[in-house]
């Protein structure tokens, strides 16, 4: 099986005051059709990866890579009019939270329709095809929310909306960055529930970017473990407790857990070494 | 005699046209030196309830008692000096042109402390940051450092009781071990009340003995944390809650 997509050394840095400052420091891995976790705190570089994977990195930052293929298409050449073909339509991106990433002032069925767009042949078919994609991810009431606006929409139907619109144009990769962090516990799991079932049907690879340790592992099939720009670990999901390296051992162990109770919580002592 | 005692406590936003009734009729009591926890999801009103306790909440229905005496409208300053206060957001409650030592120098002048220098020495170290820090900017400072700075500023005037919004869920996991640490300690040096709102079940079962479980608004039941452990939970919504805390399980999906 050859893999979707491809990374080797991937690197970004931003200029500052005190001379360029490298942000992600060699970043390597190879995605299937599968789901893999990309898990990391504020600051480790994982945001970065995600965007750098669309040619998306803000300038001034560069980013620069010895591969960097999608599908077999080298990416790091990719014109602007080869970029306009592959966002969106073959990979997509969900953002952290709808109420920035909805257009205020359009419907979501206008904004879907503008989505889908140009696989649909005339209006009505674009039409039915956002109201099926609304039902796809669990919209009870998919004619209402086609005609509603995002501010009179809860944080879980404006994220399911935003991941309707992000899959409408059926993408081969959809990279996910906190897609489920601003939303309440009981309605995260709702949405990865929508996510799992797409990955599966579709045979599509999904990239989850998040910063919950636990999360990650119970929904993805493989988890990179990000540390100052770097991979410190890649860990089988289900497997956490077998981790090896002392930053992911640290981050797993630091959180509170209903059954135990220990007092003082193990905090994080990091080591130079690891940002080495 | 409790520490805090809320009765029936409602609380309603809004004119005549769109009322919302943001807290329905949610009433417990706090023994000193208790902790004491509040779970819910967004819009529960698990936060207004703490509002309405400082103040900041149009009460309309229901009593407030702080140590016996009964809350009724504006507070007065001896009543801050006894009840503080700790917000989610270390970003926004902290003024940004504000030194680290005007934040903890005000509520002193405000309640007319002395030696103010030994108080703000003395509240840094508490709070693991040291006198380093004592001229800095907000913008100097990561998030869960500028959530010790809020810790600081609510423990300066010495108050018994401590109202915390969820503290720690703007930090990273790391971190958040790290402030949760600091308020066990204080509050096991200094007997202090706590009350913690939070949406994350396992932040209230580690800090909090007994936990209060609100959706719209309303109790949905009161648990101790043997009864957490022990999954003894008798409402549908605590057991959903208890489910989700645990990560995402494919096997749910045969479920409904």
């Amino acid at each position: 099986m050859t893999a979707l997509l491809e990374v080797e050394d991937l690197r970004i840095t931003f200029p500052t005051r005190s001379g360029p400052a490298e942000v992600v420091r060699g970043v390597s891995f190879s995605l299937g059709r599968e789901r893999l976790g990309i898990v990391g705190e504020s600051g480790s570089g994982k945001s970065q990866t995600g965007r750098a994977i669309l040619g998306l990195t803000p300038p001034p930052g560069r980013a620069t890579a010895k591969r960097l293929s999608f599908d077999g298409r080298d990416l790091r050449q990719a014109t602007a009019a080869e970029w306009r073909g592959l966002r969106g339509r073959r990979i997509s991106m969900v953002m952290q939270d709808p109420k920035f990433s909805l257009n205020p002032v359009m419907t979501i069925g206008r904004q879907l329709m503008e989505a889908g767009r140009r696989s649909a042949r005339n209006g009505s078919e674009a039409r039915s095809k956002a109201l099926a994609m609304l039902e796809a991810v669990q919209i009870r009431d998919p004619d209402r929310v086609f005609h509603a606006y995002p501010h009179e929409l809860s944080g879980g139907m404006g994220q399911r909306a935003m991941i309707a619109m992000m899959l409408i144009t059926e993408p081969d990769l959809l990279i996910a960055d906190e897609p489920t962090s601003a939303l309440d516990v009981t309605v995260q799991i709702e949405v990865l529930r929508i996510l799992d079932r797409l990955v599966r049907e579709r045979g599509m690879g999904l990239i989850f970017i998040s910063h919950d340790l636990r999360l990650v592992s119970s929904f993805c099939d493989r988890v990179l473990v990000m540390y100052a720009g770097r991979v410190v670990e890649e860990v089988r999901a289900g497997a956490l407790g077998e981790a090896k390296h002392p930053y992911t051992q640290g981050l797993f162990n630091c959180l509170p857990r209903i059954e135990d109770d220990k007092r003082p919580l193990p905090t994080l002592e990091r080591d130079a070494a690891w940002a080495g | 005699m409790a520490m805090i005692d809320v009765e029936n406590l409602s609380v309603t936003f809004g004119a005549k046209g769109a009322r919302v009734r943001a807290v329905r009729g949610v009433s417990f009591a706090v023994a000193r030196g208790e902790s004491f926890g509040i779970v819910g999801e967004s819009g529960s009103g698990k936060s207004t309830v703490l509002r309405a306790l400082v103040g900041l909440a149009p009460v309309s229905g229901g009593q407030l008692a702080l140590d016996g005496t009964p809350l009724v409208g504006r507070r007065p300053p001896e009543f801050y000096r006894r009840v503080q206060m700790v917000f989610q957001d270390p970003y926004a409650s902290l003024h940004p042109r504000h030194t680290v030592d005007r934040v903890l120098s005000e509520p002193l002048a405000i309640h007319g402390f002395d030696d103010r220098e030994t108080r703000i020495a003395r509240a840094l170290d508490d709070v693991g940051l040291g006198q380093g820090f004592r001229f800095r900017y907000p913008h100097q400072l990561s998030g869960g450092q500028r959530q010790r700075v809020a810790i600081a500023r609510a423990l300066i005037l010495e108050p018994e009781v401590l109202l915390l919004d969820e503290p720690t869920s703007a930090l990273d996991a790391s971190i958040q071990a790290e402030v949760l640490n600091l308020l066990d300690r204080i509050r096991a040096e200094r007997g202090l009340t706590y009350v913690l709102v939070s949406h994350d079940l396992a932040v209230v079962a580690h800090m909090c003995e007994r936990l209060l479980v609100m959706q719209h608004g309303a109790a949905v039941e009161e648990l101790t944390r043997d009864d957490l452990r022990r999954r003894a939970a008798t409402q549908d919504y605590t057991r959903a809650l208890l489910a989700a805390s645990e990560g995402y399980r494919a096997a749910e999906e045969a479920t409904p």
